[in-house]
């Protein structure tokens, strides 16, 4: 008996390396101290009823950040394990294997569970704020998404430690990731994980879309919203256009491993090739979707900070459309050497080097709002300025690797690795910092420390050229992406010395900005935002109180001019909204909380983790309890309330420090 | 409901269109865009059939395992019961609510005769020895045909779940979207069954 336990936990339990023990130790840790802590100061129906079970998209937003942060922290410590593993010719610091799993996960952690959701929480934090609307159009399927992101990361990251993790690389080729190569669990991991994280996603991009075509004050035209929502409005096209296809593809990879199915297999008639096409079909608009909302961060902090409307604000809109249908059109530049033949990768070269258009069009916009603008640089307008010369950069090093005979050299090189960094932590990351440093007075009612954030900045950004710029140069010299090792007669040390070097910066700049954040915390109350608009914005966000009280606005706002609330800051009419008389005050509707996508979520992370381990006893009930919660969700028609006029007197009346008559 | 917000609801029914959108119609809305990332589901599965059709790997292809006469009775079926479904609709506009709950269960009837019809067809292929690890081929036609079949099933259980709820809450803007909704759904699933009666079974065959 005692036996057979033994022999089920040492195929169960990952072990042997120290590492593990290490993050088993520390997990089990960090789980004691939290429930130690939430019962000693009776915290649990609180966390229940003001967060878990929360629809408001605020505290949604805040909780998908944190995550983020939870999550870029795995990543970041991921990257620094490789970086460490490259820095000296010959270190075997990381066993092959072991190298191999720590860039799958670290791939899949920084795309879909850190930047995914570090988007998400800007989406919701923000874009009803600024459309003037209460909430989201599915307030309890925007929870729901929430859960199901969560559940689907927490999956991924239990492979640390229970069962093995993926090692086929972020996208899982295929034949590599079918069962006869690679027989552990840890791909099924990697499955289920972005499975069932993968549904929040498309929910939300259903969510959005629908909420921002629907629900924006009256007076809002789509002309005159502001680019931040026309941003997530482009990019959840793309996400629902291509997560259906990652949902299919996945599905199809499950049914090879689980069912013996042929669709990538080698053997049986399957085709490889066909899993290329297809995960390229939703990867490569999937970097779109995440860089465009920076775009839109990016335009409202530059004109922000200028102090002038955005240079060419309709160019900006159709630019962004048109990245957005063009990123479906390009994904066969990731194989170009893999035999499509001369006329498709033309078409596919072609088709690449046309989105450097939009995209320049967009720069220059930036650029020449700001020319002759009255700019002051707090630590939004920094970031927005140093993510400029890194996405040039970038931008231009992904014109060469779209160059088909060029990237038959370049192909798998570090110079892609340094072309897709450059772009993905230069536009994305930075773009995402950049909108958190904006909007955290909105979130929190409090701004951050100007000059530990500037530390944060400047190490961010050294680090990342000490960096990255090697590894362009390491790329042209031949070194390949994926490699664990090389010997010192290359010659490619020095350059990955400095590479490592930068690395470590960028997780000192990590550090830094968590600091920022608990300093923050710490002496928040020297920091109030007491007027609700710290930046002196533009836009409709800024006319509401820090934070915004749960249902945004008392009185919807009536929307006249883009720019709405600069304007109206101009004629200076504000005044008058910010003294809401009683008479234009309704009761507000709005939706209760709900545990049923905690309890859905939960469920499917059941059967998820069944389905890895061919577990049916847990699969089953897991799929049964989905189905129920979404009975019983279906059967419950008492889901919304109404904010009585008085208590809405009483809200706005603490939170603008006046009494309303 | 206490008779504070009971007031709160008719006042807000009373101003229902101004101050912000109708909640229903939202709802219906979101659920046209929800059907087209199915059809894109469906989409890559159809691409998936049709480029792995001819792969039999020696193995049953589709003149072999398709009996046509039985496929032509499921569409049949399944043609029907959209038809009923639209029935169903017609009735709730009038405002009937038996006629409605009726038209429902034929048309819940039919759809669970063309499950059983399909469960039929699949066990006796797999009884043959045409599972789905048994070739590529096989592997997109159970996929493509059995992701249709989950979806009809999966509507079945709604369509029951909303039969309760008619019958106990009768009609009202909520219910009424509801079933706007289902039949939005059920037109889809039998265009989409149409295309796979075409790619995969007409064409399989000839
Ligand atoms: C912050 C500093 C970062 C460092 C130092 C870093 C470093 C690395 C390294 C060393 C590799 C492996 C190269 C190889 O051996 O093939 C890698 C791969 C990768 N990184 Fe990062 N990374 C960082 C941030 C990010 C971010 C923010 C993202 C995305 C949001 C990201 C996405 C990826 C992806 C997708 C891969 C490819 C994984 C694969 O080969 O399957 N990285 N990174
Ligand atoms: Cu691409």
């Amino acid at each position: 008996m005692f036996d057979q336990i033994k022999e089920f936990a040492s195929g169960f339990f990952v072990t042997g390396d120290p590492l593990i023990y290490g993050a088993d130790v520390s997990i089990l840790l960090v789980t004691a101290a939290i429930i130690f802590t939430l019962t000693y100061f009776k915290k649990w129906r609180w966390l229940w009823r003001e967060w878990l079970t929360s629809v408001d998209h605020k505290k949604i937003g805040i909780m998908y950040i944190l995550a983020a942060f939870l999550m870029m922290f795995r990543g970041g410590v991921d990257a620094l394990l490789m970086r460490a593993q490259l820095a000296i010719p010959g270190a075997d610091f990381l066993q092959p294997d072991h190298y191999n799993e720590v860039f799958t996960t670290h791939g899949v952690i920084m795309i879909l569970f850190m930047a995914m959701p570090f988007m998400f929480g800007l989406f919701n934090i923000i874009v009803p704020l600024q459309i003037g609307a209460r909430d989201v159009a599915y307030p309890i399927l925007n929870s729901l998404s929430f859960w199901l992101f969560f559940a689907g990361a927490m999956l991924f990251n239990l492979s640390f430690v229970i069962g093995g993790s993926p090692d086929a690389g972020w996208l899982a080729y295929p034949p590599y990731s079918e069962l006869m190569y690679n027989p552990g669990v840890g791909q099924d991991f990697y499955i289920w994980g972005i499975q069932i994280s993968g549904i929040g996603s498309l929910m939300t991009g259903i969510n959005f879309l629908v909420t921002i075509l629907k629900m924006r004050a009256p007076g809002m035209k789509l002309m005159k919203m502001p680019l931040f929502p026309w941003s997530v409005l482009s990019s959840c096209i793309a996400i629902i256009f291509s997560f259906p296809i990652l949902t299919a593809t996945l599905a199809l990879l499950f049914l090879d491993r689980y069912a013996g199915a042929h669709f990538f297999t080698l053997d049986g008639g399957g085709n490889p090739m066909m899993y290329i096409n297809l995960i390229w079909m939703w990867g490569h608009p999937e970097v779109y979707i995440i860089v465009l909302p920076a775009f839109g961060i990016f335009s409202e902090i530059v004109s922000t900070f200028s102090r002038k409307k955005l240079f060419g604000y309709q160019s900006m809109v159709y630019a962004m459309i048109i990245i957005s249908v063009l990123s479906f059109l390009v994904w066969a530049h990731h194989f170009f050497t893999m035999g499509s033949g001369a006329g498709v990768n033309t078409f596919f070269a072609l088709s690449t080097m046309l989105i450097a258009i939009p995209t320049g069009v967009k720069v220059f916009n930036w650029l020449f709002t700001m020319f002759r603008g009255r700019i002051t640089v707090k630590t939004p307008m920094l970031w927005t300025i140093g993510f400029i010369p890194c996405f040039i950069v970038g931008g231009l090093t992904g014109v060469l690797l779209s160059v088909a005979p060029a990237d038959f050299q370049f192909h798998n090189s570090y110079f892609l690795i340094a072309h897709f960094h450059q772009v993905i932590i230069g536009g994305v990351i930075f773009g995402y910092f950049a909108g958190l440093y904006y909007w955290w007075p909105k979130m929190f009612g409090f701004t951050l420390n100007e000059h530990i954030g500037k530390w944060a900045f400047w190490f961010w950004n050294i680090g990342f050229y000490a960096c990255f710029m090697p590894q362009y140069v390491l790329g042209l010299m031949g070194m390949t992406r994926r490699v664990v090792s090389y010997g010192w007669d290359k010659g490619w040390w020095p350059l990955n010395f400095v590479s490592t070097i930068g690395a470590a910066l960028m997780g000192i700049a990590f550090v830094l900005q968590v600091w920022q954040i608990i300093h923050g915390v710490k002496h928040y109350r020297k920091n109030l935002d007491t007027t609700g608009d710290p930046w002196d914005g533009r836009t409709l966000e800024w006319s509401i109180p820090s934070p915004a009280p749960h249902y945004n606005f008392a009185v919807l706002p009536q929307v006249e001019e883009l720019d709405d609330w600069w304007e109206k800051k101009q004629r200076g009419v504000h005044k008058q909204l910010n003294n809401i008389a009683e008479e234009k005050l309704e009761p507000i509707h709005m939706p209760k909380n709900s545990g049923m996508p905690i309890i859905m979520a939960g469920c499917w992370f059941l059967a998820g983790f069944g389905f890895v381990f061919h577990w049916l006893w847990l699969t089953i009930p897991g799929l049964a309890g989905v189905a129920i919660c979404m009975l019983a969700h279906s059967f419950n028609y008492d889901t919304d309330y109404y904010i009585p006029v008085k208590e809405i007197k009483e809200t706005e009346a603490a939170l603008r420090k006046v009494t309303i008559s | 409901m206490n008779p504070s917000s009971l007031k709160a609801k008719q006042l807000h029914q009373t101003d229902s269109g101004h101050s912000h959108p109708d909640m229903e119609e939202m709802r219906t809305f979101g659920f046209w865009i929800y059907l087209m990332t199915d059809i894109m589901i469906f989409g890559t599965f159809f691409a998936t059939y049709i480029v792995l059709r001819h792969n039999t790997n020696g193995g049953p292809g589709p003149a072999d395992l398709f009996d046509l006469n039985g496929v032509i009775l499921s569409t049949f079926l399944l043609l029907t019961s959209s038809y009923t479904c639209g029935l169903a609709v017609l009735a709730m506009n009038k405002g009937k609510k038996q006629a409605l709950i009726g038209w429902l269960a034929v048309t819940a009837i039919l759809g669970a005769i063309f499950i059983g019809l399909e469960i039929n067809e699949f066990a006796h292929m797999v009884h043959e020895g045409a599972t789905i690890s048994r070739s590529a081929f096989l592997s997109a036609f159970y996929t493509l045909v059995g992701t249709h079949g989950l979806h009809v099933t999966i509507g079945l259980v709604w369509m029951i779940a909303l039969m309760i709820q008619l019958s106990s809450k009768g009609i009202t803007p909520v219910t009424k979207r509801k079933v706007n909704v289902i039949s939005l759904f059920w037109h889809f699933l039998d265009v989409v069954w149409i295309f796979v009666f075409t790619v995969v079974y007409l064409m399989g065959v000839n």
